[in-house]
């Protein structure tokens, strides 16, 4: 019988345009530019063709998916730390950002930032004890605080209970609202991708690799992991923050199941691991969702069946497979 | 002495949650957040035996855990296997599973009215002149039952110490011939039964509702992180440990804090003594 495999050989376009030769011809530098172009251009035009309200709305809701699915694949696949808990960064973010406006009446444009950067130094504080360790105590510890915090908060009657903070103040207008959200989507999502090919993302990578190698170099994992602890609940405070704005409202629904498991599925089937895949699979899952909005809990199943159909099955996402195609040929040949 | 009586039900309560967890666990190492969820799909199975097809009580019982064994079984040997090892997608898959089954419920199972189980035995008698019913006592009696007979099982039956053996060192076991992954099965099994049971003695002390599967699991867990992951000797020693600390907050504190008992009990643990009371063996794995 005959044997063949599959042959896979990066385009010569992509060989050429590795370094600094790729600013010599257009066709390199087009090469190299237009996917990164076509996203950035794509998401800044998305306001302007959606047909109304409800759907410039769904927008923002997209965009905020996309953050914490961009911190669940920084955490996951750059640390190796499962974060279970997105609605905890959105809870602890919302909430201090609300708290702020209704109490002090700051401007959003004030306890956004504010509550991006106390609410990633009170989630890396919470966090803290399970850094020292080693497998699942992060998945198990993040599973638990949104559950918990949500039970504390209706049985103690703290920050107005199960009515939540109402009459929280909203952006100046809608266009205010989505460019904030996408201007954010686009700064932490180039970021991020910076900052994990410098010298610091290589010490967040041998973390996850290989962290008995990182401690023989004299350094300390504790430190490192909370550093990427801190990015990534910054982007999710950051998230939560916004979309108080957003609601006006801040209550306990900012602790529901959807912040924890559609960023995962997102990223799951966008292509963990190259940080462009989680936003992506947030702009195919999240109107998905919305258009499923009468099916109310179903959903969670749909999403938790497809994650698990993805991650059983084709592990790699969209991105991944889309990178391959458009860097490398692929052919059979004999062995 | 209310405490002691309280707090010794709230504690075997607790262990019984948290065996199945520590079970498969120890075993293949796989959390299995799907915990949660077995126990509410027995004592759903059992509500739909008993219920809706009038069976006997005692036998639909035994049914619904011998299904949750069976389902158990299945999660492993055709979804959880294929992941085995990977650490970030064994944690996703589970707790995909267990979303699945618990919202899956609260969508379609669970509306309108109130679903209940009844009580092994009625009536309540008296220990000094504190009253305690009967059923209470079961499952003080069961979870006994269930820690002895682990107990015997995993040091006196070929099955038992295979799974110990495999517990220990997974590649010692291989090379004297354990089948790993066939005894991954048996445990998720054995574990998943556990957790039904658990739920049939548990659940007619309350009504079924879905948001038992996420306290059970929490629960368990707790239970499992002070007792050391994966030791289900250690898993007793810290339901006790957690149980009585419970009902000691529901009596000076209120009912309110007892969710916050189990998420001191692991954060305390985690910054104390991270492998827990009884998680020696895997200390240094653990510890980076």
């Amino acid at each position: 019988m005959e044997q063949r495999r599959k042959e896979r050989l990066d385009r010569g376009v992509k060989v050429r345009s590795d370094g600094l030769y790729a600013l010599m011809s257009w066709r390199e530098l087009s090469y190299l530019t237009l996917p990164r172009l076509v996203l950035i251009l794509g998401i800044i035009v998305l306001p302007f063709v959606m047909p109304n309200m409800y759907w410039q709305r769904v927008i923002s809701i997209v965009c905020i998916y996309a953050l914490l699915a961009l911190s669940f694949d920084f955490l996951a696949h750059f640390l190796g730390l499962v974060s279970l808990g997105g609605a905890f960064l959105i809870g602890v973010g919302g909430y201090i950002s609300a708290i702020l406006n209704t109490t002090f009446g700051l401007s959003p444009f004030v306890t956004i930032p504010i509550a991006t950067i106390v609410g990633a130094a009170v989630c890396t504080l919470l966090l803290f004890p399970c850094l020292p360790l080693r497998g699942v105590y992060f998945a198990i510890v993040t599973l638990m605080y949104p559950l918990a915090l949500k039970r504390v908060i209706e049985a103690l009657d703290l920050f107005g209970g199960t009515n939540g903070i109402l009459g929280v103040d909203s952006f100046p207008n809608s266009w205010v609202e989505q460019y904030f959200v996408i201007a954010m989507v686009l700064l932490f999502l180039f970021g991020t991708r910076r900052l994990v090919n410098t010298d610091l993302g290589l010490v967040f990578r041998a973390v996850k690799d290989n962290d008995q190698a990182v401690k023989a170099s004299g350094m300390s994992i504790t430190y490192y992991k909370a550093i990427a602890v801190f990015i990534a609940s910054g982007m999710g405070c950051l998230g939560g923050a916004c979309i108080v704005h957003i609601f006006m409202w801040s209550g306990i629904s900012l602790f529901a199941l959807d912040f924890s498991i559609i960023p995962i599925a997102a990223t799951v089937i966008g292509g963990g691991g190259t940080l462009v895949g989680p936003v992506l699979g947030a702009f195919i899952l999240v109107p998905i969702s919305e258009l499923l909005r009468e099916f109310g809990t179903l959903r969670i199943v749909f999403y938790s069946l497809a994650l698990m159909a993805f991650i059983v099955f084709r592990s790699e996402g969209i991105m991944v497979y889309g990178e391959r195609k458009y860097h490398q040929f692929e052919r059979w040949v004999k062995v | 002495m209310e405490i002691i009586i309280y707090g010794t039900i709230n504690s075997v309560a607790l262990a019984l949650m948290a065996l199945g967890f520590a079970l498969v666990y120890g075993i293949s190492r796989i959390p299995n957040f799907a915990h949660g969820a077995l126990y509410v799909i027995t004592g759903f199975i059992t509500w739909i035996f008993l219920r809706a097809l009038n069976l006997n009580y005692a036998f639909s019982i035994v049914l619904a855990i011998i299904i949750a064994g069976i389902i158990g079984a299945f999660i492993y040997q055709f979804i959880l296997i294929r992941v085995r090892g990977m650490s970030i997608s064994e944690i996703i898959a589970s707790y995909a599973i267990g979303l699945a089954i618990l919202e899956g419920f609260r969508w379609g199972g669970f509306k309108g009215m109130t679903y209940t189980l009844p009580v092994f035995i009625e009536g309540t008698f008296f220990i000094g002149d504190i009253p305690v019913d009967v059923h209470r006592t079961l499952v003080v009696i069961i979870g006994a039952g269930v820690v002895t007979f682990l107990w015997l099982f995993t040091r006196y039956t070929r099955l038992g110490l295979a799974l110990r053996g495999m517990a220990q060192d997974e590649r010692a076991a291989l090379m004297l011939g354990i089948d790993s992954d066939r005894m991954a099965v048996v445990a998720m099994a054995i574990g998943s039964m556990l957790s039904g049971l658990a739920a049939i003695v548990l659940l007619p002390l309350g009504n079924i509702v879905v948001e038992k599967g996420y306290d059970v699991l929490i629960q368990a867990i707790a239970v499992c992180i002070v007792g050391g992951l994966g030791s289900w000797v250690g898993a007793v020693l810290a339901a006790f440990i957690i149980g009585f600390a419970q009902i000691l907050t529901v009596v000076y504190l209120g009912a309110h804090f007892q969710m916050v008992v189990a998420l001191l009990a692991i954060i305390l643990t985690l910054i104390l003594r991270p492998s827990g009371l009884f998680g020696r063996q895997k200390e240094l794995e653990e510890r980076v």
